[in-house]
């Protein structure tokens, strides 16, 4: 189902490009980070979408962030957000980049990513299903429609 | 080997390089790069195409879950074990309750035992195959990555049917599992294994019998027997270089007494024993090979009774309230030996002190003999070779103010000594750990 509509509303939308994502694991615990590479995998490959794995965030659409940000991480997230061209879309995927998790209160964690850069679409879970992360992504889809449009700034 | 290389002189790796290179170039890579899942800082000497030195700077993913763990209950504990890494997502608590329940007494059911085990062993499968597939990836070898996690995703779902979560099971619990395997669900999952077993051949022929393979791995990245010996090398990393050093074969715990698990080296192939990166293939298609068929034993000679100790949750919470002590827990996680060391005190839910020893800590030192004289393009697959966890790693890091600081050994024993007088003048005079002067 969920395949189904994101080819719709790419198909649909202004959205010409292929859908470049960017991952980026700010000191999350690997859960999320196998899950999204599950999602980029034949079973739900969403590779036949365009989306793809990019390794440079200078070619990436959307920011995939993975894990509560560590304080060795922080100017780096920072510095890798100025790094995305606009337009872009944040996802911050897993309980532990959304809220922080099970990693609230310690020395070494800054909390979560949006305590450092500004996130568009919060995917929960621990670790989400890879069915959920597709689905924080059409959310992204939509999201960046609307900044093509100039709808949002 | 070129010991002296090895050895820090007191300072970073500039000095080093500088000593023993000077015309090297410096190549960084990392924190944040294409080629590691996760933060680390590697700074490679480079002459010509040749690595010379190397240096390793950890740190990006440390969150403090040790600390984070001295605040919350022994039960909530589990939780936060579980999360020290996604992918070993079962090791970490299994080594934790081990611990505990050596702390606190608990007996802990046989049926239990082989649950653990099935568990622990059908995350080795996943561990495995998603190491092969990113074994494969960093070889340019893309159609092979996505095949092998295509054939990852049955395992995925036999565990989640088993537990519920296709990552982070939540199924050990102190004195016993949260969950029962009923006999509904056992053709299920001989039915998943009798599939794996199938494509067992597949695998022998993709890997090991693919000549651009071999080219790739063979003789790239050695470790000697004597170096992974001396360095502490564990798990995959320490067989393939021929050492015969298994937890579940040298300390049998849980279910592995039964079960006669035999340490898993290439010579168990016909092959001679090199130490390469290849050889590390070979080990953990074995161990795949082992791991099915230790799961259809438990299967067979499972015996029926209770899954826990402590059917209510309250009763234990109680129990684990007045419980003193201190316990060792240990597991042969995919990647090696984990070790949890935790000291309880009567009347407190949280531990005086938990301490974590990852695998990959263990396997970080061969990293240096792997990566000399290596090519700068076999950079990824040797880094890759010992499967890296760097999120189970991540081990000291000190920021007073805005300034960081690196901590030497010494200066580490020093601490710690220092914090083992704290604890012992906090917890009873009878435990041998804690007396005092």
């Amino acid at each position: 189902m969920k395949h189904a509509e994101l080819l719709e509303r790419l198909k649909l939308s202004g959205f010409k490009r292929a859908l470049w994502v960017y991952h980026l694991n700010t000191g999350g615990c690997n859960g999320c980070d196998i899950e999204i590479l599950a999602a980029l995998t034949p079973r739900y490959d969403v590779e036949r979408f365009g989306i793809k794995l990019v390794g440079s965030p200078r070619h990436a659409d959307v920011l995939l962030v993975t894990g509560t940000v560590t304080r060795p991480m922080y100017e780096r997230v920072k510095r890798i957000y100025a790094q995305t061209p606009d337009p872009k879309v944040v996802i911050a995927i897993g309980g532990c980049a959304s809220t922080s998790g099970v990693f609230y209160d310690s020395y070494n964690v800054m909390g979560p990513v949006d305590n450092v850069i500004p996130v568009d679409v919060y995917v929960p879970g621990c670790p989400p299903r890879p069915e959920a992360i597709i689905d924080g992504v059409v959310k992204a889809v939509v999201k960046l429609e609307r900044l093509l449009e100039g709808k949002e700034g | 080997m070129k010991k002296a290389k090895l050895e820090p002189e007191g300072m970073a790796g500039e000095k080093r390089a500088g000593k023993t290179c000077p015309a090297c170039f410096e190549v960084p890579i990392g924190p944040i790069h294409p080629a590691l899942k996760e933060g680390i800082r590697f700074t490679f000497w480079v002459e010509g195409e040749r690595i010379r030195a190397v240096d390793i700077r950890p740190g990006f993913m440390h969150r403090g879950i040790e600390f984070m763990g001295t605040k919350r209950n022994l039960v909530q504990l589990i939780y936060l074990a579980e999360r020290i890494c996604g992918i070993c997502s079962v090791s970490h608590p299994l080594a934790l309750v081990q611990a505990v329940e050596q702390a606190a007494g608990i007996e802990v059911p046989p049926r239990a035992q082989y649950i653990r085990v099935i568990i622990g062993e059908l995350e080795r499968i996943h561990s495995h195959l998603l190491w092969a597939g990113v074994a494969a990836h960093e070889l340019g070898f893309d159609t092979l990555l996505h095949y092998v996690w295509k054939v990852r995703e049955p395992v995925l779902d036999l565990l989640e049917d088993v537990t519920g979560n296709r990552i982070n099971y939540a199924i050990p619990i102190y004195g016993g599992v949260r969950r029962d395997i009923p006999p509904e669900k056992y053709p299920k999952l001989k039915d998943a294994l009798r599939y794996y077993r199938s494509l067992v051949d597949d695998f022998v022929s993709f890997f090991l019998r693919d000549p651009s393979i071999e080219a790739r791995t063979r003789g790239v990245g050695p470790l000697s027997p004597e170096e992974a010996d001396s360095l502490c090398a564990v798990g995959p990393t320490a067989r393939a270089s021929g050492l015969r050093k298994d937890l579940r074969q040298d300390w049998p715990y849980f279910a592995y007494p039964d079960l006669e698990v035999k340490a898993l080296t290439p010579e168990d192939m016909g092959l001679e024993v090199r130490g390469d990166v290849y050889d590390r293939i070979v080990v953990r298609l074995l161990e795949v090979v082992q791991s099915i068929e230790l799961i259809e034993r438990c299967l067979e000679e499972m015996p029926e009774g209770e899954i826990t100790s402590f059917p209510k949750v309250a009763a234990l919470m109680a129990h684990l309230k007045k419980a003193e002590g201190e316990g060792i827990g240990r597991h042969e996680a995919p990647r090696g030996e984990v070790i949890h060391y935790i000291r309880l005190e009567a009347d407190r839910e949280a531990p005086v002190v938990w301490k974590v020893k990852a695998p990959t800590y263990s396997n970080f030192m061969p990293w240096f003999p792997m990566f000399e004289d290596q090519e700068i393009a076999d950079i990824p697959i040797v880094a890759a070779s010992i499967d890296p966890c760097i999120c189970c790693m991540e081990r000291v890091h000190i920021v007073r103010g805005d300034r960081e600081e690196v901590i030497w050994k010494e200066e580490l024993l020093r601490l710690s000594w220092e914090k083992t007088k704290r604890v012992a003048s906090r917890v009873a005079p009878h435990a041998s750990l804690g007396r005092k002067g």
